[in-house]
């Protein structure tokens, strides 16, 4: 049961999203870090202690700290090198004091409360510049909703000092996992990026499998085998009720994936013992099949324009990657490297396809351009797989399992140029995560 | 009644400090449980029992013709170990036409979850049309995988992977034959 949420912004948030070239128009350009393959210096940040209410002040100012410091390219201005701190919200801003510390951007804010609600104002500065980057911002939410309104300042704070989108504010469905690994007990659960608020979507009682959020992240499509036998189902988040999309009979329906725009979901159905891609209609439920091939077809992810489809295949005798317009045709395969690939997942920005990758007994996340070129290993393990990307297209997040009879799925995210590899900070085993859209 | 002939023989012992002659031997016949039963024994002791199941018992079919074959590492041919197997599944099956069967397939834990699922289908897949040509009816052997979701074996190298590399045929009674 989600509750509602109620976070509204004073300024216009739309145009504060429209990123910072013009916010910044002072000589110079605007204080960014470059994120590039190369090694990274993070960009020093000062975050004094927020005015206003102690307590919540306090806790939103370490949520906002973790966001920006958790992507590796920030670190912060250690509270005892804070000579410089203001008296205030209001007061003016002593440059010089936090150069001399070497802070390069300064974050200011103040949280007021009353009864049930609470309003976080923040300021970004560029200490160098001698100047705010960007407007003051005023954020209004419920108090129970702080850390939203905590994500929302970092969303900010990072894409003004990034030039890229931000994905804080954002959710991801993920399956937990508990029990012995030959009888383990699975239950779908929505949480927080960070792994804050974890919210079970469906009970203990069947095996679920491999959550995919829609694009407006009010529905969840995932596998379940309730009738005994594997087939679809699909939830709203909001009112946690699920219903089944496909029925049984003699085939297996799994995999499921939406098309950003959610009008179609594409999804593995096997039948006689072979898988194929089908499409459906979400709003009428007609199907029909997008490959018709003897080999296995499964884990379908939509371009971002809805239009294509990418999926591993293994007609060519190795799982491999492949792409086919949603309207059929010859799929192209974009995969020639060592080992077998699979689960691609197509980046919301659109450039890169996500992928597990397995040469001999060692598997990896990588990422490749649309066309197969520039491959990139992120990771490699005994067992990595499943990534799916922040809705920003920077991070992937993926599932990885420690061997042997106690090895448990851990998830992590990492940064698409390989750095900055983590596990998320979560108290239960889970895999599986699908990352939902940043939240309006 | 000699038990309780004897304690009160001992109570009076206690009692008077003598008894007028020792108690007699026991003599009470020993009933054979097994007595009375025409051919086939059959126990009536004290002890709770039943009949051994015999053949038509999904016990007998897991435990005695054999429910699991397995795969080699990525294939979905059986091998003839298998088709020995599978031939005696058959077998039984089409002597006892009132169980029915569902083949579950599945698959090692290394390659992907999507993956292993439809490889886990093509090995029940694969017994299922064994079984059909065999001469045992298709409607009655439903097929789904389980993928590595439901490991026989949870170590992490080839000698759990070998035996999770498998299809498992579990049957039913369906009652009403067929």
């Amino acid at each position: 049961m989600f509750r509602t949420l109620t976070l509204t912004v004073s300024l216009a948030l739309s145009a504060a999203l429209i990123l910072p070239a013009a916010a910044g128009a002072q000589d110079g350009g605007p204080l960014r870090i470059e994120i590039t393959d190369g090694v990274v210096e993070p960009m020093s940040v000062a975050i004094p202690a927020f005015f206003g209410d102690a307590e919540i002040a306090g806790k939103i100012r370490d949520v906002v700290a973790r966001d920006l410091t958790g992507t590796g390219l920030f670190r912060e201005i250690p509270a005892e090198a804070q000579t410089a701190r203001p008296g205030s919200f209001a007061e003016a801003v002593s440059y010089q004091d936090w150069r001399a510390v070497n802070a390069q951007a300064l974050v200011t804010a103040e949280v007021t409360r009353s009864g049930d609600n609470i309003s976080v104002k923040f300021r970004l500065f560029d200490i160098f510049a001698g100047q705010p980057q960007g407007d003051g911002m005023q954020f209004d939410a419920r108090a129970g909703d702080w850390r939203r309104a905590a994500h929302k300042i970092a969303d900010q704070i990072y894409a003004r000092l990034t030039g890229e989108q931000p994905y804080f504010d954002s959710r991801v469905a993920f399956v937990q996992e508990t029990g012995p690994k030959d009888a383990r007990i699975k239950r779908i659960g929505v949480m927080d990026y960070d792994g804050a608020n974890p919210l079970w979507m469906t009970d203990s009682s069947s095996l679920v499998l491999a959550p995919k959020f829609s694009g407006d992240g009010r529905q969840i499509a995932y596998t379940s085998y309730d009738s005994g036998f594997p087939q679809l189902r699909i939830l709203d988040v909001a009112t946690v009720q699920s219903r089944p999309l496909t029925q049984g009979g003699d085939s297996m329906a799994f995999s499921p994936a939406f098309s950003p725009d959610g009008r179609w979901i594409a999804y593995s159905l096997e039948k006689g013992g072979n898988t194929d891609i089908w499409l459906m209609d979400a709003a009428s439920g007609a199907q029909r099949p997008l490959t018709e091939a003897p080999s296995i077809e499964t884990s379908p992810s939509f371009s971002p324009d809805g239009r294509r489809v990418v999926f591993e295949s293994d007609r060519s005798g190795t799982p491999q990657l492949y792409i086919v317009g949603i309207d059929g045709g010859e799929p192209t395969r974009i995969s020639f490297g060592e080992g077998r690939y699979g689960t691609p997942v197509w980046s919301p920005k659109g450039d890169l396809i996500a992928y597990t990758h397995q040469i001999g007994d060692r598997f990896r996340i990588g990422v490749m351009r649309t066309d197969g070129s520039d491959q990139k290993t992120l990771t490699e393990s005994f067992l990595d797989e499943g990534p799916t990307w922040a809705p920003n297209g920077r991070v992937v997040m993926f599932t990885r399992v420690t061997p042997g009879g106690n090895g448990q799925p851990r998830l992590h995210s990492v940064d698409i140029t390989g750095r900055n590899m983590r596990p998320l900070d979560l108290d239960f085993a889970a895999s599986d995560p699908s990352w939902g859209p940043l939240l309006p | 009644m000699n038990a309780v002939t004897k304690t009160a023989c001992a109570a009076a012992l206690l009692a008077l400090t003598a008894c007028a002659q020792p108690a007699p031997p026991v003599t009470a016949p020993v009933v054979d449980p097994y007595a009375n039963i025409g051919a086939g024994a059959r126990y009536q002791g004290d002890l709770a029992s039943g009949l051994l199941g015999g053949q038509a018992t999904a016990e007998y079919f897991r435990g005695t013709i054999g429910d699991t074959v397995l795969f080699a590492a990525d294939q979905t041919t059986l091998t003839s170990d298998a088709r020995a197997i599978l031939a005696r599944q058959a077998e039984w099956l089409n002597q006892h036409g009132n169980f029915s069967a569902v083949v579950q397939g599945h698959a090692e834990e290394t390659g992907t979850r999507e993956y292993n699922l439809a490889l886990g289908a093509r090995r029940a897949s694969a017994v299922q049309e064994y079984l059909i040509a065999q001469g045992v009816a298709a409607s009655r052997i439903r097929t789904l995988s389980f993928g590595k979701e439901r490991p026989a074996e949870v170590c992490s190298d080839e000698a759990c992977w070998a035996k999770n590399r498998r299809a498992v045929t579990v049957v039913s009674e369906t009652g009403a034959g067929s």
